[in-house]
């Protein structure tokens, strides 16, 4: 028997998805292998947060400190790897967040743990850990194993894991006095900064036509207006676009983006990178127009259409607007 | 303003059917086009910028070989000063923590101010490699820097978030930067421009140069297995000439209630 840590995720006050997603699975393999789930909260005033989570760990260790108030991963790594010491987990997990992926690997070296990121699925085969993750953008999965070891960390990607509360729980709450009120900081936090709104909101759009890498060049977009228009949708766009400045960042739909919602999503030369496919978990459907019929995309999609987007999609805009004229 | 970018050469896989090798400890790549990862291209382009407004040299550096040394001379053309690689045979024997360990065993003697790597690589996607070098660095680190200004002696940085939230910090230097797309537009590299870059110092390392050995360099998480993804459902796919999957096409969307 030993603990499970959770490194619980929050920002501005509020817990991030990721911490339940994490807890659920820390729960389930506490329930299979007789483990206890602690969630380690770093921050400051963060008492409605070990509430929202309470009924799902069985401790919760709290340093509540004034200097927490910012995340610092330099700050971070040194508490968590001081608790790692202290309790020797088995595992450690972390979200695959921006700062989750900042924090981890500092953290494996600093504890000399192994280490695996974005995992989607954790098992434990004869005692022997084995953590999934993807290859080449999800076209090749990877069962990684480790070195022995006394705990290994995990970085969990958001989304797969349910958020629901799992087993009976009420958690044991231990606050404990911040050992680094000295600690010289070698970076300071500035501030938040937000993406400049545009004129359209896609995450209020019906129908959206989205365009991605596949279109090759910026002056093809055109193409993708056009059907857009036809369908009276709106164009959003995958993150390679935005990057190339062919279409403003308030276009972009996935994780660094929006989140959509739309009835229809149409995808245009897009492959379906998760982070791309994060933010359109709440379409109603989902219809790929991709040349590479082994493009993750279509693992997800309702529909896909496997061709060349530049001969078909002039053909459906043509299509649309014959059917309209009537 | 010294600068030290860490590359990697990666294998293009989109529109690819991959193979997945006999041990099934990776795929097939003989067959694949290589280029320069997508994030490592944007941390090369960041460090010449800064250079050219701040003064100072760029090291691009990776560990690999010598068909790696094209993404070097790559870096070379769009305008870092010299390149380095680390020769230590298969590379696929080590993991992030061993690849971690030659990089910062290299940088730590060389002149430095930032150290950039990039946020992902296109094949592992692992997203392990800058945080660890800039742990045994001992030197401090931002995460999916999208903006960068030097001021008197720091660094002020802007990290994503996700859902489009950026957040600004100023940094002690030395520091590690893991650089996000985005960040700047990449210049143009011509076969031209390679072919001139040719003069540019590119410097080879071995592991017994470095004073390392295997052992030290053996991985803590080993791949036991890679395989195709799992059968889902999947896409019902539109088939028939381009007319009949319009037809379709249309009748889902008016179905769905998007057609007026
Ligand atoms: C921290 C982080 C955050 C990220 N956030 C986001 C995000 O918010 N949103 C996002 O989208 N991405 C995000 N990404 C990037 C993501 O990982 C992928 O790189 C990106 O989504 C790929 O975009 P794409 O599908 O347009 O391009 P690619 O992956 O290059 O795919 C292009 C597709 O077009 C197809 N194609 C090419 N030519 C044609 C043709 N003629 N006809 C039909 N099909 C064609 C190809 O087969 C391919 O599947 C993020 C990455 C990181 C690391
Ligand atoms: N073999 C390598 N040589 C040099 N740099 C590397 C190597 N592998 C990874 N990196 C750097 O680490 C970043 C993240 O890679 P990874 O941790 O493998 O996803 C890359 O963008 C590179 O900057």
């Amino acid at each position: 028997m030993s603990e499970l840590f959770v490194v619980a995720e929050h920002r501005l006050g509020e817990i991030r998805e990721i911490t339940f997603e994490m807890l659920w699975k820390a729960g389930e393999l506490a329930q299979e292998h007789s483990h206890t789930v602690t969630a380690i909260l770093l921050g400051h005033e963060v008492s409605p947060i070990a509430e929202s989570i309470s009924d799902r760990a069985d401790k919760i260790i709290i340093f509540d400190d004034e200097r927490l108030k910012n995340f610092n991963a330099d700050i971070y790594k040194e508490t968590i790897a001081g608790l790692i010491e202290e309790s020797k987990p088995i595992l450690t997990l972390i979200g695959n967040t921006s700062r989750g992926m900042e924090l981890a690997p500092c953290l494996a070296v600093r504890a000399g743990l192994p280490l695996a990121t974005d995992c989607i699925d954790i098992m434990f085969k004869d005692d022997k850990l084995i953590a999934q993750r993807q290859m080449y953008s999800g076209k090749i999965f990877s069962d990684v194993s480790f070195a022995p070891s006394a705990g290994y960390i995990l970085t969990i990607r958001s989304g797969v894991f349910s958020k629901d509360r799992i087993g009976d729980r009420q958690a044991e709450i231990v606050k404990k006095d911040f050992p680094l009120k000295d600690m010289p900081l070698k970076k300071d936090f500035i501030e938040f900064v937000e993406t400049a709104a545009g004129d359209v909101d896609i995450s209020q759009a019906e129908l959206l036509i989205s365009v991605g890498r596949g279109i090759g060049e910026e002056e093809n977009i055109s193409l993708v207006k056009e059907l857009a228009e036809a369908l009276n949708g709106v164009v959003s766009c995958s993150r390679p676009i935005v990057d190339k400045n062919w279409l403003p960042k308030h276009l972009q739909v996935g994780t660094s983006g929006k989140s959509v919602s739309p009835k229809v999503y149409i995808a245009v030369g897009i492959s379906g990178a998760f982070q791309h496919m994060a933010g359109v978990s709440g379409a109603g459907t989902i219809i790929a127009i991709n040349k590479d019929p082994k493009a993750p995309i279509f693992r997800t999609a309702d529909y896909g259409i496997v061709d060349d987007l530049f001969k078909i999609v002039p053909v459906l805009k043509d299509r649309v607007l014959e059917t309209k004229k009537g | 303003m010294d600068i030290v970018v860490c590359v990697k050469r990666v294998p293009l896989t989109e529109e690819v059917d991959l193979v997945i090798d006999g041990q099934k400890k990776g795929i097939k790549k003989d067959q694949l086009a290589f280029v320069l990862n997508d994030w490592d291209n944007y941390a090369i382009e960041e460090a010449v910028l800064l250079t050219e407004k701040h003064g100072g040299t760029v090291t691009a550096i990776t560990v690999g070989n010598e068909d790696d040394e094209e993404v070097l001379r790559r870096c070379l053309a769009m305008g870092a000063d010299r390149a380095i690689r680390i020769e230590a045979g298969d590379t696929s024997r080590f993991d992030s923590f061993g690849i971690s360990k030659m990089l910062s065993r290299v940088v730590k003697d060389l002149p430095f101010d930032l150290v950039f790597t990039g946020v992902l690589a296109d094949d592992d996607y692992c997203g392990m490699v800058g945080m660890m070098v800039a742990e045994q660095l001992g030197i401090t680190h931002a995460n999916m820097v999208t903006a960068i200004e030097i001021e008197d002696g720091k660094v002020r940085t802007t990290s994503e978030l996700e859902g489009g939230l950026g957040e600004v910090s100023l940094i002690e230097l030395p520091a590690l930067l893991a650089i996000q797309t985005g960040i700047n537009e990449p210049r143009y590299v011509s076969i031209l421009g390679i072919r001139k870059a040719a003069k540019k110092e590119l410097k080879v390392m071995d592991l017994s140069e470095l004073g390392m050995s295997d052992e030290e360099l053996s991985p803590m998480a080993i791949i036991d297995e890679v395989y195709l993804p799992p059968e889902t459902e999947g896409a019902q796919i539109l088939a028939g000439d381009p007319d009949k999957i319009a037809s379709d096409f249309l009748e889902i969307l008016t179905k769905k209630g998007v057609m007026e």
